[in-house]
């Protein structure tokens, strides 16, 4: 029973000393809104990410050499990936498989290639890269239907891994563009950022940006989703109006 | 000039649909359709989902049609009598249509329910409208003084019971194929987001030989009604009316639909309807080609639940 204490408070030391003694680096991150409204100009954005790395000695600055990851992750979905076939010669969707909590937008933006950041074996363990972030498949039939929603997804422009995408500009300091396009969901963004440094997982920080519907496209959305039979009548008296404005003009030619 | 669609949830360019409008009010009152059946198919082409795009168009030609059925009712071309024995099987139609719309959405077997049904529609009608008008052009040009008559033979329909009398129409039906017909233009119009007059218009004609006097005004009734009942129900179910997407074609297609109707009046009605023949024809072709053809991508993805669009 003693020392089994003893062994827990070595190691517990151990892993103090060890973290003390290799790194003592913060991370602090400032992205540029914290909120982006979907507005009836709204064609897609871009957010800004700044962050900087503390606590690390004049020295020690001169000297660093960090790599930085950062992961948005858009809100959670339920999606089904559908594979047509040709059934008495019309191609129908026949398979399918369904995904759940898969980001409806995920970008990895990294400073150089992933695989020179770290092992493949800690990226897998931290979850880095597109690769490891979507759900596991466990069956092997799974695979082409998560690789085509990668693939969908990335041509829609809202899953990305991009290399040279964040930048140090000076040896702590580093920025960041998020660019989201026109299809993005409403929610919680949130924006994890990992610190690297020979290979090591030195620091790591949470930021998030939420984007909301505002305005008359935030009004008609709620009100078609909330109060739908109401919105349908409205949205019938403006078709029966219109058409009647239509006959007037008519009438008069 | 972009502008984000709330239901839709993207943007889109505004003069594109304001063109798209035009088009489509100008082939529909040129051809005395409400020209649904281009609507949808090309909402699709831009992006547009094709839940928003049968949702919205669905409100576009009540507008459309209101505009015309208000025209046609001023020259007395209106047999309501008729409408409303249509609309009755109508309105169950578009019912079981908003319904199966539903349920398909969910299996994600829609798009393939649409795509088929366009392409079966608009072959067959097309094909028909064609090789009619060919005959009866051909007929004119080389028969001696063939006289239109009202056409459709005698048929067993004309046996069935429950006869009522539309005295505008001056026909002597039974009610059983009118609600029928009503019903299946309610059904189709829903699913497919089109008003169906280049169905519903032969029919008339062929099965129940209402005159064409007042067949395109009876039409626009009928269309009118059941787009207000499918835009309606698409609202309240599947929340998937996009009312600035609507308004804006609305605008276009009405100022295209002046000159439409104008066009149409220089142009003989036998060629008309050949015109219009092929145009059903090449956009039956576009879909035998999207079903039959082998997709650039075998995948695709879509949302799991039905809320989402």
């Amino acid at each position: 029973m003693r020392a089994h204490r003893y062994q827990l408070i070595a190691a517990t030391l151990a892993v103090f000393l060890a973290a003390g003694a290799a790194r003592a680096e913060q991370l602090v991150l400032i992205p540029s809104t914290t909120t982006v409204f979907i507005r009836s100009n709204y064609i897609g954005t871009s957010v800004a990410l700044f962050g900087a790395v503390q606590g690390v000695s004049e020295l020690a600055k001169n000297t660093a050499d960090y790599d930085v990851v950062i992961t948005i992750i858009g809100p959670r979905q339920t999606l089904v990936a559908r594979r047509k076939s040709r059934v008495f010669g019309i191609w129908a969707n026949a398979d399918s498989r369904t995904f759940t909590d898969v980001p409806s937008y995920l970008e990895v933006l990294a400073n150089r290639k992933l695989a020179s950041i770290a092992p493949p074996a800690d990226l897998s363990r931290n979850r880095i890269g597109l690769e490891y972030m979507l759900p596991a498949s466990s069956e092997e039939s799974d695979a082409p239907f998560r690789a085509a929603l990668v693939q969908i997804e990335s041509e829609r422009g809202v899953f990305a891994e991009k290399i040279n995408a964040s930048t140090f500009f000076s040896s702590t300091l580093f920025r960041a563009e998020i660019v989201l396009p026109a299809n993005v969901q409403v929610g919680t963004y949130t924006i994890d950022v990992k610190l690297f440094s020979n290979g090591n997982l030195v620091a790591q920080a949470l930021s998030a940006f939420e984007v909301v519907k505002t305005g008359v496209v935030q009004f008609i959305a709620d009100a078609a989703q909330n109060y739908g039979l109401l919105y349908g009548f409205t949205v019938t008296l403006m078709a029966l109006a219109m058409g009647w404005i239509a006959s007037i003009v008519f009438q008069r030619e | 000039m972009e502008i984000f669609l709330p239901i839709a949830d993207q943007p889109a360019n505004v003069l594109v649909l304001l063109a798209l409008g035009v088009a489509v009010g100008f082939l529909g009152a040129m051809f005395g359709v409400g020209g649904g059946f281009l609507m949808t198919p090309f909402l699709v082409f831009l992006g547009i989902g094709p839940g928003v795009a049968v949702a919205s168009s669905a409100n576009y030609m009540a507008a459309s049609s209101f505009s015309g059925a208000l025209s046609y009712w001023r020259r007395s071309m209106v047999d309501l009598k008729l409408s409303a024995a249509l609309f009755a099987g109508g309105i169950l139609g578009t019912f079981s249509g908003v319904w199966l719309f539903t349920k398909l959405r969910a299996s994600g077997q829609l798009d393939l329910l649409i795509n088929v049904s366009y392409l079966v529609l608009l072959t067959a009608v097309g094909g028909f409208m064609v090789t009619e008008s060919l005959l009866f052009i051909r007929r004119r040009r080389y028969g001696p003084n063939v006289t239109r008559r009202r056409p459709g033979a005698r048929m067993w329909i004309h046996a069935l019971p429950l006869k009522m009398r539309f005295n505008r129409s001056k026909i002597y039906v039974s009610v059983i194929p009118v609600c029928a017909i009503g019903y299946i233009m309610g059904a189709l119009g829903a699913i497919l987001g089109f008003g169906g007059g280049f169905l519903l218009v032969p029919m008339l004609i062929y099965v129940l030989r209402v005159p064409t006097a007042t067949v395109i005004g009876t039409s626009n009734v009928l269309t009118m009604a059941t787009m207000v009942v499918a835009t309606i129900s698409h609202a309240a179910t599947n929340h998937l009316v996009d009312g600035v997407l609507a308004l804006i074609l609305m605008i276009g297609g009405v100022s295209g639909a002046q000159f439409g109707a104008r066009a149409a009046q220089r142009i003989p009605a036998e060629r008309l309807r050949f015109l219009l023949g092929l145009l059903v024809l090449a956009v039956g072709a576009r879909f035998a080609f999207e079903v039959l053809a082998r997709p650039e991508n075998l995948y695709s993805i879509g949302p799991a639940s039905e809320s989402l669009s």
